[in-house]
């Protein structure tokens, strides 16, 4: 057990844990920010997406140790009123069948977003090739992003 | 319109009427005049009403116009919780935007049919979701024509706006509502003609899609409740083995841990549900504060398995009697393959026969046949089986992702000899459910060990546990046989099929009904390797197969794929063969016919080009799928859909299934495999597992719908099946190899490397 800071949508959260505890389940058990999804917990599904100084990285892999003294971003953070231009893309588009992915894909695809605006389509199939979405809402997530890239907001 | 008696739920009604209550009567609808309220959302809190009034179990009215209606079926990405009380609205007629859909409780009292599965929540809701809100119309109605005094015929209904144009008054539903809840239920009611559909056929969003997008709380994994332990199970690590003894010592000691015990979900003799399905029975169960605590103690727990005799004996015999040296009753992947070529190599029970096909066969000029087969698949939903359980002083409180939560209910009953009204269980929007989540042995555990540690319990399956906890889809093998006369005509046709531990036939279905002379074989392998259906079962093999073998037959006769169809079908239309064919010819050809006109079949494309169609879960698809092969890699440009399942609720949300269950189609036919050597699945995790992924989805998805106003039926599984096959025959085209062995990528990169 040891003392570590977090900083979680731009808030500090102190916590006495076990400091390898994957940040997915500091965020799951410890502040119920539950958006975050554990789809596989050996990173290759996706589903457990955040940002990590505005890059995607898979939470379930994370240490507690190594987030701390990082910008965590989750996508409970990713915008006040859920209207980020991913989001209302998604929205738009109305992508979710189940819905379990699309956190951790709306986290990837808006860190896409973020150092790539425009991206082709290509550049967002190799981006989102590790998010899993087990329903086959691929190619209305990539019309998604399209739209969300097109839009004057990002 | 049309009549139809209300006496469904009706002891439910009156109940649901009689609690109803008196309230405050506030403005005149004045929500109509607003944007969509989200759900969620701080404007709709604003918007919520002081009074509701119950008007049956399907819906209640708030004094200001809103209405609630609850979402009787399982939500597991099928979009039913849309679609279901868009119906319900259509006939109350009120304005989408005044709704808010709310998950219904489990109570069978109301509700005709909970369960998520064989894509029928729209086919047998149909009846009775539009008899709901029809009902409530029509109380409404009959409230208002008692105030005015006037005659009930005379009165309009308009978007929650009651109009008796006459007298020139109106009144909205929330200032009525209070009234009607007093109107006797009435004995039968008019259902709208469909031309007068105003809310069905027009896109709806998902109403949960807000929450999903910003991550709010919605499934069974994101359950919590002050107190709550976390709850791992370990099972087994064959099929075959079962629990012998554990050393949990040093487990105990590590920090949050609570309990370490073991747990029989299912005694010998506890009488249980169809959906009671589960592949250990003796589990090892460790409790704790929170889930990576629980994870990481389970590994240092010492636990001794053993061979289970009474489990692995007749597998034992069933090797040794093919002649297996090695016989261990310990299944591997390549036992259950030579298992499957023997049985199918023989003649097997016979489920139909049309004509004489011996004959037809002993005379033919040319013969084809060509076996195919495919492995073991896991659901492998994305949210991993889990269930919330606080069982304390009698009652149980049950939250959680479940397909069939009336048989759950049932099963828990049995088990823990609970009165069914004291368990309660609440149903949570699904990370995906397959079939997955009709067996619900997972709810079943967290039920027993939140009794033994007598405190709120979070049981979480990890995708270890997930995956390799069995309940698969079964291993199949189909051979199809033609007879060809000295004109290259069809003369007969013979389908073996079998599988572990089930058989795909659907004897009755096409090409049954459109050939002389027909025969139809099923055989099974007895297996310890628990199954259940899996999206579209049993369709989710044998479509591919048949729609595979037909392409190569069509080409043999030297016909165009599509035409060879057509002209089968035509028979079976005009002088269908036999009885009991499970298809309607003329809807059949139809989705072909859309298919081919939309995709430009008879145009040249630099494409190689795979059709397929089928019929299953009363409806049909027909798939088109445009592709090329590079550098050993399958690239999918375009499938083109053509289906037919009736009247269209929520067209954006049906183009959305049927782009999911065609991609998802493709994957498990292309990349996913379970496979076992000595009773232990080899696959883990998606490291071993392959799912599809962006890269391999097709670029496009068109979806053509069949426009002809016939009563809807189900999505969920009817895209699935067909498209397995049009990838198989456009493989074909792309590399003139035949493919008939699943998953297709093995035998598409193994060739290249040779």
């Amino acid at each position: 057990m040891a003392a570590i800071t977090l900083n979680i949508n731009d808030k500090e959260h102190s916590f006495d844990i076990d400091p390898n505890t994957p940040l997915l389940w500091v965020l799951r058990d410890h502040l119920n920010l539950v958006g975050t999804k554990f789809g596989c917990g050996i990173a290759q599904c996706g589903a457990c997406t955040v940002h990590f100084n505005g890059s995607a990285v898979r939470s379930c892999q994370l240490p507690a140790s190594s987030a701390a003294g990082n910008k965590i971003t989750t996508i409970e953070g990713l915008s006040e009123n859920g209207d980020h231009p991913v989001q209302k893309a998604w929205l738009e588009h109305d992508v979710p069948q189940c819905g379990y992915c699309q956190a951790g894909q709306i986290m990837s695809a808006t860190a896409l977003l973020k150092r790539n605006p425009n991206p082709t389509d290509s550049e967002i199939e190799n981006a989102m090739n590790g998010n899993i979405c087990r329903c086959g809402t691929y190619t209305r997530i990539k019309a998604a992003i399209k739209t969300a890239s097109n839009s004057q907001e990002v | 319109m049309s009549k139809v008696k209300t006496t469904f739920g009706r002891r439910s009604f009156i109940k649901s009427v009689s609690i109803a209550s008196g309230g405050l009567i506030i403005g005149f609808n004045w929500m109509a005049c607003k944007g969509p309220a989200e759900e969620g959302s701080e404007e709709l809190a604003m918007q919520m009403p002081d009074k509701w009034f119950e008007l049956n179990g399907y819906l209640k009215i708030g004094d200001n116009g809103i209405v609630t209606i609850y979402s009787p079926n399982p939500e597991i990405g099928q979009n039913v919780k849309t679609s279901m009380p868009m119906i319900v609205a259509e006939e109350l007629d009120v304005d989408w935007n005044n709704v808010i859909v709310e998950q219904a409780p489990l109570n069978t009292e109301i509700f005709t049919r909970q369960l998520a599965g064989g894509s029928q929540s729209i086919r047998q809701g149909w009846q009775s979701l539009r008899t709901a809100g029809a009902t409530a119309r029509y109380m409404l109605v009959a409230a208002a024509a008692k105030q005015w005094d006037v005659l009930q015929e005379e009165i309009t209904v308009n978007n929650g706006i009651i109009e008796h144009a006459k007298s020139g008054q109106k009144i909205g539903f929330g200032d009525i509502a209070k009234s009607a809840a007093a109107i006797e239920v009435p004995e039968e009611v008019n259902l709208k003609e469909n031309t007068d559909f105003r809310i069905i056929g027009t896109s709806r969003k998902n109403v949960d899609a807000r929450k999903i997008v910003t991550g709010q709380p919605l499934y069974g994994l994101d359950t919590h409740r002050d107190g709550m332990l976390i709850a791992m199970v370990m099972q087994p690590p064959a099929f075959g083995m079962e629990f012998k003894n554990m050393n949990a010592e040093k487990a105990k000691g590590l920090p949050g841990i609570t309990d370490i015990f073991t747990i029989d979900t299912y005694p010998e003799d506890m009488e249980k549900e169809w959906s009671d399905v589960g592949s250990f029975s003796k589990l090892v169960v460790i409790v704790g504060e929170t889930t990576w605590q629980v994870m990481q103690a389970r590994k240092e727990l010492e636990v001794e398995w053993d061979l289970n005799p009474e489990l692995t004996k007749e597998i034992e015999i069933l090797e040794k009697s093919a002649g297996m040296q090695d016989a261990s009753g310990l299944e591997s992947s390549d036992i259950h393959n030579s298992l499957m070529a023997e049985a199918g190599s023989k003649n097997a029970e016979v489920v139909r026969k049309d004509g004489d096909p011996e004959k037809a066969f002993r005379n033919a000029a040319r013969v084809i046949e060509r076996s195919y087969n495919c492995p073991f698949l896991a659901h492998n939903c994305m949210e991993p089986m889990n269930f919330f359980a606080n069982v304390s002083n009698g009652k149980a409180e049950l939250i959680g992702p479940i397909q069939t939560p009336e048989y759950a209910e049932k099963s828990v009953q049995k088990r823990l000899g609970l009165d069914l009204e004291n368990i309660d269980i609440q149903m949570t929007r699904m990370g995906g459910g397959f079939g997955r989540r009709l067996y619900g042995h997972f709810l079943v555990e967290a039920a027993v060990i939140s009794e033994k540690v007598g405190a709120p319990i979070k049981l979480v399956y990890t995708r270890e546990d997930d995956m390799t906890n069995g309940v698969y889809r079964p291993a199949y093998h189909v051979t199809y046989k033609a007879a060809l006369d000295a004109n290259n005509q069809l003369t007969a046709f013979h389908v073996n099929a079998g599988g572990i531990p089930e058989s795909p036939l659907f004897a009755n279905r096409f090409p049954a009904g459109a050939i002389n002379n027909y025969l139809a074989e099923s055989w099974v392998v007895e297996s310890n390797i628990s199954v259940g259906a899996f999206r579209a079962p049993r369709s989710n093999f044998i479509a591919g197969a048949e729609q595979s073998f037909l392409d190569e037959l069509a080409e043999e006769m030297g016909k165009d794929p599509i035409e060879f169809r057509l002209e089968m079908l035509e028979k079976a239309k005009n002088k269908p063969v036999g009885e009991n064919n499970d298809y309607d010819p003329e809807r059949y050809a139809g989705v072909l016919k859309l298919a081919r006109d939309k995709s430009g079949w008879n145009s040249n494309s630099t494409m190689a080009r795979g059709v397929s169609a089928y019929y299953c879960h009363n409806s049909y698809v027909a798939q088109i799928l445009d592709m090329t092969v590079e550098n050993n890699q399958p690239l999918i440009d375009k499938v083109t859909c053509a289906v037919d399942c009736g009247i269209v609720v929520n067209p954006e949300a049906a183009k959305n299934m049927v782009e999911g269950g065609t991609i998802d189609g493709i994957g498990h036919a292309l990349f996913s495999e379970m496979t076992f050597a000595e009773g232990a699945p080899q696959q883990s995790n998606f490291d071993g597992y392959r799912l599809i992924r962006h890269k391999e989805a097709p670029k496009r998805i068109d979806v053509h719908f069949v426009e002809n106003g016939i009563d809807p039926t189900g999505l969920g599984e009817p895209p699935f099946p067909p498209v397995q096959g049009a990838l198989a025959n456009a493989l074909y085209k792309a590399t003139g190899k035949r493919f008939y062995k699943q998953p297709f990528i093995t035998g598409l990169q193994g060739d290249l490397k040779t």
